[in-house]
């Protein structure tokens, strides 16, 4: 057994290792190692955790099995899990270290002194607030994930769910929780404890509901800081260096995340959460005049011939790819491309995609070397200067709308200029429009060459014909 | 008088949020997947509080309401912590530059 203090120094350590483990992501080259500064913090917090309780009775045995049973769970999903399942996959786990945040604190609840906060009924004042704070804010990042999840998997309808009163309900709800925290610390009594759980669990689930499909990175981001934000109120609870500093961390990087994405879309914090963007009215309204343009539209000849002419060519990568799985296929294509000496490179906008960073994820699993794909301030003053844009499942992101009409819902946001390239080709599965549900004009442009199909059929069609 | 040791924690907590806020802005954006996984990786250490509360039990009753809690968490902890790691390793392998696929 260990001292209190050693055991402290040594959740700092592993506090530092997990800082490390961050700052290993600023470039592709340092960040695995920074994943194993990671693990090593792990590591030492468990050993720790292990030798400062000491009472070494047959308890532990359960608790490594559950350990290995849990880490053989863990192992198999992530060797299992495709690349494009990756958002469904991180708001799984989000759910779990809320779930596990609300039950350390009912567990520290239930019996206190084994973490030295007091007796049943005669908990300390600070503890309670906290534990009730860490496991509120864990229910609520527990079932918000499990919406967000169900919603990215596809199993519940990405279309926003609202009805009237909505917001007012989630602001009674929140104070509620505040007013029933504060008469807990009076009472002591569990089944206020519980109420709180419930009711949180309830708000996280009104929270994520009226958020729509292409709003997800914002929300991934948002419920990625809620679980840090548990994690350091289960850690003040426990008193426990370690996890106050993981979840200042993870509650930050979230936090910064989210406004990264928002600033992406032009839109505010609040009006994302808000959610239900828009409208099914002014759909109609495109519906009707869709018609009258002239679109012009290709196959697969037309493309393999345009880019087989072209000296540069820019690909811009959207969820349509990753629903299409075409990301293969597209560097198959990129490939041959290149053997004719044509350049190519990627750009990216920062919420292409269901979470930040997902079309680098998929475009890295197809062996794209990350020094070609780049993001959109610094790709995009290259359109002007390019042959062909190779538009695939990406929609709002570039539409010049933003850029001219102040009426239009994503005015302001920041877009790809793709219309400069002298030719845009843009596969899409029909004229429907993008989520923000407006028209983009970019169909409807001279330059502008629609390859009507499948992302994935599409692009193994222009492989075919390249050749 | 004393400083009570909360404010202390709460020193801590604090700084490790511009900590968070720096290391973080640094991190670029085609990271950002990997940067979550193992954020989510990491607050998984949230297990040392499950560990806890699972080993409280006496030898007469390992299985009481208050550690089977911990057992549980000790799961989903563990899920998290595996599957973040490895699955944050599995992207990153996947990070190559232009020369590395001339080797």
């Amino acid at each position: 057994m260990i001292s209190a203090n050693l055991a402290a120094i040594f959740y700092l350590v592993s506090g530092i290792l997990f800082i490390l483990a961050l700052r290993g992501l600023s470039s592709p080259d340092t960040s695995r190692q920074g994943n194993y500064f990671g693990i090593a913090g792990m590591v030492i917090a468990i050993l720790v955790t292990f030798l400062s309780i000491g009472n070494f009775s047959t308890s532990i045995v359960y608790v490594i099995i559950f350990l290995v049973i849990g880490g053989a769970i863990g192992a198999f999903i992530a060797f299992k899990i495709p690349m494009t399942a990756m958002p469904e996959l991180v708001a799984g786990f989000h759910s779990l270290v809320g779930l596990a945040a609300v039950f350390v604190a009912i567990a520290a609840f239930l019996n206190p002194a084994a973490f030295n906060l007091g007796n049943v009924g005669d908990i300390k004042l600070a503890s309670l607030i906290e534990m009730s704070i860490g496991a509120a804010v864990g229910a609520i990042t527990f079932s918000g994930s499990i919406i967000a999840f169900l919603k990215l998997r596809g199993i519940m309808s990405g279309a926003p769910i609202t009805f009237s009163g909505q917001h007012i309900l989630n602001l009674i709800l929140g104070i509620g929780i505040f007013a029933l925290i504060f008469y807990l610390c009076k009472t002591q009594s569990a089944n206020i404890f519980w109420t709180v759980i419930i009711i949180s669990f309830l708000v996280g689930v009104l929270l994520i509901i009226p958020i729509g499909g292409a709003d997800m990175p914002v929300v991934i981001s948002m419920l990625n800081s809620y679980s840090g934000w548990a994690a350091a109120g289960i850690g003040f609870t426990l008193e426990n260096t370690a996890l106050i500093i993981t979840g200042a961390l993870v509650g930050s990087s979230g936090a910064i995340l989210s406004y990264i994405m928002c600033k992406a879309m032009n839109r505010s914090f609040v009006s994302v959460i808000l959610g239900g963007f828009g409208a099914d009215n002014s759909t109609k309204d495109k519906k009707e005049n869709k018609d009258q343009k002239p679109v012009k539209s290709g196959n697969a000849e037309d493309a393999a011939f345009l880019m087989k002419n072209a000296s540069s060519v820019i690909i811009v990568p959207g969820y349509g790819m990753a629903v299409a799985q075409a990301q293969h296929a597209l560097r198959e294509m990129v490939d041959k491309l290149k053997k004719n000496d044509i350049k190519v490179t990627y750009a990216i906008h920062p919420v292409a995609g269901r979470m930040p960073g997902h079309m680098n994820v998929l475009l890295a699993e197809a062996n794209v070397p990350y020094d070609e794909v780049f993001e959109l301030e610094d790709i995009n003053n290259d359109f002007a200067n390019s042959d062909v844009a190779f538009v695939i499942g990406a929609n709002d992101v570039t539409n010049p709308v933003a850029k001219t009409d102040p009426k239009s819902p994503i005015f302001g946001m920041p877009v790809l200029d793709v219309e400069k390239c002298k030719s845009v080709l843009f596969v899409k599965r029909s004229l429907s429009p993008g989520y923000a549900g407006i028209d983009n004009e970019l169909f409807y442009k001279d330059n502008t060459l629609m390859l009507f199909a499948d992302a994935k059929k599409m692009t193994e069609d222009i492989v075919k014909n390249l050749d | 008088m004393e400083i009570d040791p909360f404010i202390f924690r709460v020193s801590i907590f604090i700084l490790s949020i511009f900590i968070g806020y720096y290391v973080v802005w640094s991190v670029t954006p085609s990271l950002h997947t990997p940067l979550m996984s193992v954020t989510n990786a990491i607050s998984s250490v949230i297990i040392v509080g499950a560990i806890i509360a699972a080993l409280a039990g006496t030898s007469e009753s390992i299985f009481n309401t208050s550690s089977i809690f911990g057992f549980i968490a000790i799961i989903l902890a563990a899920i998290n912590i595996f599957g973040g790691f490895l699955v944050t390793q599995r992207m990153l392998q996947m990070y190559k530059k232009k020369k590395d696929k001339k080797k």
